[in-house]
């Protein structure tokens, strides 16, 4: 390896390294089964901590994401289905805590701004191949006749 | 018109510009709209600060309230407490308070030291019910109506501008119904 690489490597394990120090932000969590524990990490995955604005309930330490995560085992371990667990949140905190936002017409903005500027961007595209070019001037034209002539 | 097509990238830039400094700078992100509005203030089965008698949604009912979450470790919640004691002397209004995620023996220490504006405090140690609330926070303060209903609420200190501004108007609306 050469030393060049040396604070490329850094960098990765650098960036690398934060989700296993986001993960270890979640409680102790005795579950009986497997399936359960990691339906519940997916879960705490989907949910926006209300607190702390960019981080999920599985990596946030605010003590309010404590008490969610509580609340979304509390539910699991009640037999709640994932879209039950997702509601009783969404009541609670608005839409703020869903990561994915549900389509209704105040999102409707949201979901649709960017297909919106893709269109606007393939017309103005679209405009500017199709624009015929401009006749060549008298300068122009002979121009690419002295070219013609060099490559002959 | 050549000139005003040169324009246009200005334009569409001031235009960004103006949607991005109001999307990140007037509304504070911080401030979360609340799910509860106009629905029915949750049930619980929690105790008094004061006693160990145990409360629900029942006791809430019966004339409007404020419902105040408040803790000792919470500075802002003691920067509104001036404002609670107001509120209370001269308008009234019956003020219930959440002890959140607090010690109570603490919690009671301040009341005795700052005042006591609350017709009770309500003992929510490990935050359930503000987990029920959506409460993030403190403090938080909700107006419930007679019929236990959410009418209105406010995350931050209460001042004497957000009364006058929010919950004033709010209560007056109520009221006249």
């Amino acid at each position: 390896m050469t030393r060049a690489l040396i604070p490329l490597v850094r960098l990765v394990l650098l960036v690398g390294g934060v989700p296993v120090l986001a993960a270890s932000a979640i409680d102790a969590f005795g579950f009986e089964d497997a399936q359960a524990a990691t339906r519940y990490q997916r879960l705490l995955a989907e949910f926006r901590c209300p607190k702390c604005l960019n981080e999920s309930l599985a990596s946030s330490g605010a003590p309010i994401a404590v008490d969610l995560r509580r609340t979304v085992r509390r539910l699991l371990d009640a037999g709640e289905s994932d879209d039950s667990i997702r509601a009783h949140l969404q009541a609670r905190y608005g839409d703020f805590v869903l990561y994915d936002p549900p389509l209704r017409p105040s999102t409707w903005l949201l979901w649709f701004s960017p297909l919106l500027l893709a269109l606007v961007a393939g017309v103005v595209l679209a405009r500017v191949v199709r624009r015929p070019a401009p006749a060549p001037t008298a300068t122009e034209r002979e121009q690419a006749r002295q070219l013609m002539q060099k490559i002959q | 018109m050549p000139g005003a097509k040169r324009l246009l990238p200005l334009a569409v830039f001031a235009a960004l510009a103006a949607i991005l400094f109001a999307g990140f700078s007037l509304r504070d992100p911080h401030l979360l709209p609340s799910a509860l509005l106009g629905k029915p203030f949750p049930d619980f089965d929690l105790p008094l600060l004061a006693d160990a008698r145990r409360v629900g949604r029942d006791d809430l009912v019966g004339a409007p309230r404020l419902v105040n979450v408040w803790a000792t470790w919470c500075p802002t919640c003691l920067a509104e407490h001036g404002e609670l004691l107001r509120i209370r002397m001269e308008t009234g209004l019956s003020i219930v308070g959440i002890n959140y995620k607090d010690d109570s023996a603490e919690a009671i220490a301040w009341l005795n030291r700052y005042g006591d504006p609350y017709d009770f405090n309500i003992v929510d140690s490990n935050g359930d019910l503000g987990v029920e609330l959506g409460v993030y926070g403190a403090p938080e303060t909700f107006l419930v109506d007679a019929d236990g209903v959410v009418r209105h609420k406010h995350v931050g200190a209460v001042t004497a501008t957000v009364w006058r501004d929010r919950f004033a108007p709010a209560l007056r609306n109520l009221l006249e119904r």
